[in-house]
């Protein structure tokens, strides 16, 4: 089976995000970017679904901006067989990215497509399960296990309650959460290996979508800032506070 | 073959993660229980660190010196023992079979030391040749078709784990300059050798060497580098001039994450009622090794440059290794000042790296011995133009 796995381009998780001066955006030049960690972890579980034998080829796909390439390059270095680079220059809201990705999957016709549950940049957990609904495939989501049978997956889900475990009949999408693997490094020789490995390029009207946003972002601002706590003596006083000055119990 | 731009940043960028992620928060226990523990060698041969400096054709990934040296700026920022790990394959252990070894040679050794399957050390230093290197007594005698080694080598850096090793010899008694030395590609295992106990170090514990005594080890002729009699010397001073300058960078690495101790402590540690990196004594500090550890890395950076254009840089690689040494001497022990008794004692790493760093300026030539080769090449220089 093929396994599709989308990889976005974010702002590595080290970095201290800025809200940019004019409140429009958040600072991106020199800023250093990396994959989203979650999309690390699909492709690792995609790499390991290879090399059980259970995937015959691994595919990554990345939409945005030219340097999305680097992403790509990223998960081929890992492992992964080929790239696919959507070439787009603005925004990009999950529901274009949907839609692009399964006209992506109308063509290339994977078994399983393998998303992170959210990008860390704008947090929107939304992509896969558009995918899903968009394709009227099964979905298992935040997943932290996966088996793979014949023409079923078991995923477990990490949900409020605790665990949940559900079969999933393929072709189906899965989006991963932290806790499904540790994603490898990839090795000095693969990263070189990596620059010989294919990427396609096309744009969203080779696959027939209209990436425009259908949302308009009125401003972007820094959250609060966290004021200092206080240390309260014991309990009698601590109770005293909540009731009478937060006033929540 | 120089590497593209793009690639070169994902190497780096993969060490760097590597060695923030996995290396910097084992560098305690590394020092404390005196190892690196199997399976961080085991991740840093998956990575394919031991083959940095072996061609491709042989499994490795043949950088450039620029680009070792761009990468041991990352593997730097770490304990150095994680450094002398593949130090010795990288550099000393296995450039004396690329740059002057038979084809036989490299396809018999290369590739297993580019994977790490094999280590190789480098046994040049003797109880009695030690700066006077060219003074080696251990003795190649030549015996049927091949040679039988006797002596002993002292200090050598992963002795203890070496399947194979560059031994300088002297193979003809009459020449006791360099023309009388050969260099010997040597089975670590070969009857008559026995390694000595790892000796208690001043720091870089994790990393071991020990002597490795000679006693009528036979070897076969074609285990002459090269294949012929009298180049050891030359074999081995090449390596040394690549070493050095792979040496500079990883004094350089260290002297950056010691600033970086330096400035995190010292933005972070309050008197008289401010930190101290407002007070302009500890900026003066910060500032001297900021600009010694700038210098350093551009100088290695030219010295690879001009190595890998093909240039002899003996001169250059001396002056790299004596500054750059003697920098992150410097810096490491500004890093301990700037801790004041915090930098004495050893719940910051500052107080380790103190003790790790002071070996740069003895091993692959004393600061003295690189001295007096730059003064060497600078007079030599002269008088040809005279
Ligand atoms: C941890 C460690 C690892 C090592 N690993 C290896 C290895 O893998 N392989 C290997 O072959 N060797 C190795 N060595 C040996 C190292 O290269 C030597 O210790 C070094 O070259 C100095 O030699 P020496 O110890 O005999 O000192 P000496 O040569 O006795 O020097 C003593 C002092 O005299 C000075 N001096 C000597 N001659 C002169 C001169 N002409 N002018 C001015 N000053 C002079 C020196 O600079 C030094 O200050 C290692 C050493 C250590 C400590």
């Amino acid at each position: 089976m093929k396994v599709l796995v989308p990889v976005k381009r974010v702002i590595d998780y080290n970095v201290k995000v800025r809200v940019k001066a004019d409140q429009t955006g958040v600072e991106l030049a020199n800023v250093k970017m990396s994959m989203n960690p979650f999309d690390e972890i699909s492709v690792e579980a995609a790499l390991r679904m290879k090399e059980a034998g259970q995937a015959s080829e691994v595919v990554a796909v990345s939409l945005g901006v030219q340097q999305c390439q680097e992403t790509i390059r990223t998960a081929l270095a890992m492992g992964a067989d080929r790239g696919i680079h959507v070439l787009h220059d603005g925004e990009l809201e999950p529901l274009a990215v949907a839609k692009m990705l399964k006209a992506i999957v109308d063509k290339e016709e994977p078994g399983l497509v393998i998303l992170g549950k959210q990008a860390i940049d704008d947090d929107c957990n939304q992509t896969g399960q558009m995918l899903a609904a968009l394709l009227g495939w099964a979905q298992g989501t935040f997943i932290s296990r996966l088996e793979v049978g014949d023409g079923e997956l078991k995923a477990t889900r990490e949900v409020d309650g605790g665990l949940e475990t559900v079969a999933l009949k393929t072709p189906a999408i899965v989006t991963t959460d932290l806790r499904l693997n540790e994603p490898r490094y990839a090795s000095l020789p693969n990263i070189m290996k990596a620059k010989k490995k294919p990427i396609d390029q096309m744009s969203p009207a080779d696959l027939g979508v209209d990436p425009a946003p259908r949302l308009e972002t009125l401003k972007v601002v820094e959250p609060d800032k966290r004021e200092a706590g206080v240390i309260v003596a014991d309990v009698t006083e601590l109770v005293d506070k909540l009731r009478n000055e937060a006033k929540v119990i | 073959m120089a590497l593209d731009q793009e690639t070169l940043n994902q190497l780096l960028e993969t060490v760097r993660r590597y060695v923030d992620e996995r290396l910097i928060p084992l560098e305690e226990e590394v020092a404390r229980n005196d190892a690196i523990p199997d399976e961080v060698s085991a991740e840093m041969r998956e990575l394919g660190l031991y083959g940095l400096s072996i061609p491709e054709e042989y499994g490795g990934l043949g950088l450039t010196l620029e680009e070792e040296c761009l990468t041991m700026f990352e593997l730097g920022r770490t304990s150095p023992v994680f450094r002398s790990l593949i130090g010795t394959n990288v550099g000393i252990g296995s450039q004396g079979i690329v740059i002057d070894g038979t084809e036989e040679q490299k396809q018999r050794y290369l590739p297993e030391l580019a994977s790490g399957e094999l280590v190789g050390s480098f046994c040049l230093t003797e109880p009695d040749a030690g700066s006077d290197a060219v003074s080696v007594r251990t003795s190649a005698k030549r015996d049927g078709n091949g040679y039988v080694l006797n002596g002993t080598k002292r200090f050598i850096t992963n002795s203890i784990k070496a399947g194979v090793l560059t031994v300088m010899a002297r193979t003809d008694p009459d020449n006791k300059g360099s023309g009388g030395v050969s260099s010997f590609l040597v089975d670590a295992k070969s009857d008559g050798i026995t390694v000595g106990p790892p000796y208690q170090k001043m720091g870089q514990q994790g990393s071991h060497v020990a002597d490795i005594f000679f006693e009528d080890v036979k070897v076969p002729a074609d285990a002459i580098i090269g294949g012929v009699e009298g180049q050891g010397f030359k074999t081995a001073m090449k390596v040394l001039e690549r070493g050095r300058v792979h040496l500079s960078s990883v004094c350089v690495g260290l002297s950056e994450r010691l600033i970086l101790e330096a400035v995190s402590y010292a933005s972070e540690r309050k008197q008289f009622g401010e930190p101290i990196a407002g007070f302009q004594l500890i900026q003066a500090m910060l500032a001297d090794s900021r600009t010694e550890s700038y210098a350093a890395r551009c100088m290695t950076l030219d010295a690879a440059r001009k190595y890998d254009a093909g240039e002899k840089v003996p001169m250059e690689a001396a002056c790299c290794k004596y500054y750059a040494s003697e920098m992150v001497g410097r810096v490491a022990d500004r890093a301990v000042q700037i801790h004041g008794g915090a930098g004495y004692v050893s719940d910051y790493p500052v107080e380790r790296f103190y003790r790790d760093v002071r070996l740069f300026r003895i091993y692959e030539g004393t600061s003295q011995i690189q001295q007096l080769v730059i003064a060497k090449n600078m007079l030599r220089q002269y008088a040809a133009t005279q």
